[in-house]
């Protein structure tokens, strides 16, 4: 087991820098650079613009220097002193802007997947044991339907339900008064009062192909024959379902949150955007809009590095749960 | 050939399965796949059933625990089974007459019907200990605790021959060989000394000196335990080897019936007699060829009518065998065939 | 395994029949498959003819009907001969809503403005060359107000910019498929078939960009399109980033089949006679995996076309004055608009029946061609 979370950590880093080469890419791919930004914006503003103002931030960001020293100095920066530079919009460090978007990103994410999975693990066993019954014909049909309208559509024909019919605003994560209140249990239930609709919208599609992903699975495993040797042992029904098959089944299901959770994370990427959540998908598009790059990259970097955390989680839970892969080394 | 052992007596009894039938009604048709079987078990006795895949021999087997995959149910008969309690006393249970799921189903499965299937690779689960599987046995129908469980199941695994049992116990099925894990299936099905094995192929998925090994285990197993055994096989060497009794099926009927001796040296069904001919033998002469079986198994849906050996048969009677689909004459040699040419036999 | 035996005469059709027309067969008893297919071809086709489909052209405005909510059609008209087939919508009246002082359209029962069949409105041309200013449905009186799925802010009819944004959209998808294919076919067949150590990189490109949220960097690399480009160049930006993540999943269904393949028989006895390596892949093994391969295409097409209509529902993909599905529910994307135009959803209900039906074809064609894979 440790020789594998080594491996497995290992695999992590050529991954991990991959993901910063690209924020980086995106970053530098506006014209122009940060430092040409910032003084088109001080110029406009009136402002004088002092020359050793502007050397003092060349040398920070290298901006002087070759495109390998400047990606070394960014990530330097961040590595070494949790500098993700400056968002010019904003005129505050990026760290202080993305922290708070970023821990509402994954507590959405989370919670959706485990709204996603609460429902899809026993519709998917229900599909596969009572499998062509009425239940199963209209689980697949919601399924299909889930695959094929995007995020953003339910996000925004939900609204208008609850508006139109309920008179509700259904945006956002807070109500008014929690909106910039400090964290406290009254926050915390506020926003879980809230966080449903974003959470079922999100879901809603995965759900649909985890349903479909258990489903298959456990027909596959119904089949094998270790079924039967457990059925002649004289173990019920339900008892030789749970400890066999489902737990058979269990594995490729959760193996499959390496794959949700970059659909997750993107996808509450734009469902925030309708929904206006104070997560990192709308302020991330207004970076984009706006080219505050060092905003932009440093949020793909690390919705990116949170994405490849939690492929590694779900890795080493499959390998907790599976001993072909423990000792497969 | 196994030693000499006293006639069956009916004291010994353990199961008798009458006009067994099992149909799988599936789009294209109904497979009658078990169409009128009739065996008998006994404690301390092996008995043989055997034919050509497709045969009914397997369903039959399984039918017993009622195992048999959906959409197959049994639609007649009755499978008796004779528990036989410390003083004497023996309880008749029809277990065709039970429900799959129910909990007098479920408490003779594994408790006092062990069953052993053929691939010992798949019918293991792949994620849990060894030890796992066997202890659930234990607990379930003995009422063990988890240590008194963990004990027998070490003791088990070594009475079927697993080096280092105790550290074997923890193991998971993937790392031991195909061999091993027939033992250890072996062992969960004995674990709780049952009155009956049923051994469905069980060596068919192994190599041949392991398939020896796991046959003469069988044997031994029988003798310490007497429990009876029913022993399902394609291999007419291993019915030699193992039998005491032999059921000769084909196409979901009993073709022929009667003790390993005189089915291998008084073959009376023409099916018997051209599977006796089709296996090698050492004494043969190189230049004789084997004989095969001509034509093949028919159609699931198209069962012939008359005799369903007929198309095949080297002996048909015209204008009879297909016809009359021959019921069960008894042998004045003991056991019975389905075959018109002994129609006289039983008469006399 | 039972299966069903066919009857002789059938037997020997199946036994002489080429790989596509058995593929066809197994497709054609899919009833959901082929109801999709037609459904596709149609959509397709209103793609292609989209001048001479659409009443109107997507760009024509009536300031004085901005969000006209959608006319009831009637199919029958009745006049002093008894009922007459006639399509014809009522006219709009303006009323003023008591409460919230807004205008709104209601229909005007005095008016009825007939509608015909290749009537002449605006002059188009067909295919880009066949000029015609026939259209296939329109007001008879060129100046009548029809909209039969309402109009946007500008007093566009929608109708007619959903039958032009289904070009866009559903070319995209294709067009996108196709750069996918390019860099799928190439990444995944070197792949599979060098194996060793330039499948293993292969490999774990490939893991990589599957573990990396797609939407924020389609956002970021498509925030980096300049806005200066002109509209046919944006499409192409946008079409090129999004295969950039989408050959991925073709790249790997390449790689399996080549893998597959490499051990078969008849690709070693090749192998043996010394057939040259280019040759075996071209003559052996493509042609007996392009099933599959036509399965994963259509199967990718969605999955364009949905990031296409995120993208630029978002504003970072296509822009006007290009019309897509994705442009089109742009203006839908406040609450306010969507509550006084609930109509502006019907592009999303074309986007949702085209991702359905061609989920179903890519589904019907992937069993057609595997029967045993699941």
């Amino acid at each position: 087991m440790l020789r594998y979370i080594l491996r497995r950590l290992l695999l992590m880093i050529p991954t991990l820098f991959g993901i910063s080469i690209i924020a980086f890419i995106i970053i530098q791919l506006p014209p122009g650079d940060y430092l040409t930004t910032v003084i088109a914006q001080l110029s406009a503003a009136g402002d004088l613009v002092e020359e050793d103002v502007i050397a003092g931030l060349k040398a920070r960001y290298g901006l002087d220097r070759p495109m390998h020293v400047q990606y070394l100095k960014w990530m330097g920066n961040i590595m070494l002193r949790g500098d993700f530079g400056t968002s010019f919009e904003w005129d505050v460090p990026v760290g202080d802007l993305i922290w708070s978007r970023l821990g509402l990103t994954v507590a959405l994410s989370l919670a959706t997947l485990l709204f996603t999975w609460a429902v899809a693990f026993p519709v998917g066993i229900y599909a596969a044991v009572r499998q062509y019954s009425w239940g199963d014909y209209f689980f697949t049909g919601i399924g299909f339907v889930g695959l094929a309208i995007p995020n953003f559509l339910l996000a925004l024909v939900l609204m208008y339900v609850a508006f139109k019919y309920f008179n509700q605003s259904v945006g956002g994560l807070f109500s008014p008064d929690f909106v910039e209140a400090p964290w406290t249990w009254a926050r915390v239930q506020d926003m879980l009062g809230h966080l449903w609709v974003p959470m079922v919208i999100l879901g809603t599609a995965g759900t649909a192909g985890l349903i479909r992903i258990m489903r298959a699975n456990l027909l596959d495993e119904l089949r094998k024959p270790y079924v039967k040797t457990a059925r002649a042992k004289g173990l019920s029904e339900l008892r030789l379902l749970l400890k066999y098959p489902v737990r058979v089944a269990l594995n490729p299901f959760v193996s499959t949150i390496g794959l949700t959770l970059p659909i997750l994370i993107s996808g509450s990427a734009i469902v925030s955007v309708v929904l206006s959540l104070p997560t990192s998908g709308p302020l991330l598009l207004r970076a984009l809009i706006a080219q505050d790059m060092y905003l932009a990259g440093s949020f793909i970097l690390l919705l990116g590095v949170i994405t490849v955390l939690g492929t590694l989680l779900s890795d080493l839970l499959l390998a907790w749960l599976d001993p072909r892969i423990r000792f497969d080394d | 050939m196994p030693a000499e052992r006293p006639s069956p007596s009916a004291d010994d009894l353990l199961l008798e399965v009458r006009d067994l039938h099992v149909h799988f009604p599936l789009d294209e048709g109904t497979v009658r796949a078990v169409a009128g079987v009739d065996f008998d078990v006994y404690r301390n006795r092996t008995l043989c059933v055997v034919g050509e895949s497709g045969c009914g021999k397997s369903v039959s087997a399984q039918s017993i625990l009622q195992l048999v995959d959906r959409p197959g149910r049994i639609v007649q008969g009755q499978i008796r089974f004779h528990q036989h309690d410390a003083d004497g006393g023996v309880t008749v249970t029809d277990l065709a007459s039970l429900r799959s799921s129910s909990r007098a189903m479920r408490s003779i499965r594994g408790r006092h019907i062990g069953m052993v299937f053929q691939e010992p690779n798949t019918s293991l689960s792949p994620i849990h200990t060894v030890g796992n599987q066997i202890s659930e046995v234990i607990q379930l129908h003995l009422g063990a605790d988890e240590d008194t469980a963990r004990r027998q199941g070490i003791e088990m695994l070594e009475r079927v021959g697993i080096a280092r049992p105790a550290q074997n116990y923890d193991a998971y099925t993937f790392e031991l060989s195909g061999g091993m894990r027939q033992r250890v299936m072996i062992a969960m099905a004995l674990v709780c000394s049952p009155a009956l094995l049923i051994a469905d192929e069980p060596t068919t998925a192994l190599d041949v000196t392991t398939q020896a090994q796991i046959m003469s285990l069988l044997q031994e197993l029988q003798a310490d335990f007497g429990m009876g055994v029913m022993l399902i096989t394609h291999d007419l060497g291993v019915v030699a080897e193992m039998a005491d009794d032999v059921v000769v099926m084909y196409l979901g009927q009993v073709a022929e019936y009667g003790d390993v001796d005189r089915i291998f040296h008084a073959p009376t069904h023409p099916y018997t007699k051209a599977l006796l001919r089709s296996i090698p033998n050492l004494d043969f002469d190189q230049d004789i060829r084997l004989d095969s079986i001509r034509g093949m198994v028919p159609d699931p849906f198209h069962r012939p009518a008359g005799c369903p050996f007929g198309p095949r048969c080297d002996e048909v009677i015209e204008g009879r065998c297909e016809a009359e689909n021959p019921p069960a004459f008894s042998l004045a040699e003991g056991g019975s065939v389905r075959c018109l040419h002994y129609e006289e036999v039983t008469l006399s | 395994m039972i299966a069903r035996v066919p009857a002789p005469d059938h037997q020997e059709a199946i036994n002489v029949a080429t790989q596509w027309q058995l593929m066809w067969w197994r497709f054609r008893k899919h009833r959901l498959a082929m109801t999709s297919l037609v459904i596709v071809i149609l959509i397709y086709l209103v793609a292609l003819l989209a001048e001479f489909l659409a009443p109107f052209t997507p760009d024509e405005f009536r300031a004085d009907y901005t969000y006209a909510p959608p006319q009831r059609l009637h199919l029958f008209l009745e006049t002093e001969n008894g009922l007459r087939f006639q399509p014809w919508v009522y006219g709009y009246k303006v009323e003023i809503e008591e409460e919230a002082l807004r205008r709104v359209f209601v229909p005007d029962e005095e008016v009825i403005h007939e509608i015909g069949f290749f009537v002449s409105g605006v002059p188009v041309r067909l295919f880009g060359f066949l000029e015609t200013d026939r259209h296939l449905v329109g007001p008879k009186e060129p100046e009548a107000p029809m909209f039969l799925f309402g109009a946007d802010k500008l007093g566009r009819d929608l109708l007619t910019r959903m039958i032009y944004g289904t070009r866009i959209s559903m070319s995209i998808g294709l067009v996108g498929v196709a750069l996918s294919l390019i860099l799928g076919i190439l990444l995944g067949g070197i792949s599979g078939f060098l194996g060793g150590q330039v499948d293993n990189i292969i490999q774990r490109v490939i893991e990589f960009i599957r573990s990396v949220p797609t939407i924020p960097l389609w956002m970021g690399l498509a925030a980096a399109l300049p806005t200066d480009w002109p509209p046919l160049r944006i499409y192409f930006g946008i079409t090129v980033i999004l295969s950039f993540i989408g050959w991925t999943e073709l790249a790997r269904v390449v790689r399996g089949r080549f893998l597959a393949l490499r051990t078969e028989d008849f690709v070693i006895a090749a192998h043996l006679d010394g057939v040259g390596q280019m040759r075996i892949i071209l003559h052996h093994m493509v042609p007996s995996f392009l099933s599959h391969i036509i399965a994963a295409l259509t199967l990718a097409i969605p999955n364009m076309i949905l990031a296409e209509t995120s993208l630029s529902f978002l504003g970072l993909g296509l822009r006007p004055p290009i019309v897509s599905w994705g442009v089109l529910l742009q203006e839908a994307q406040n609450i306010r608009t969507v509550a006084t135009a609930p109509w502006l959803f019907a592009t999303g209900g074309a986007v949702f029946i085209a991702i359905l039906a061609l989920n179903f074809v890519g589904d019907g064609l992937r069993d057609a061609a595997d029967p045993y894979a699941r």
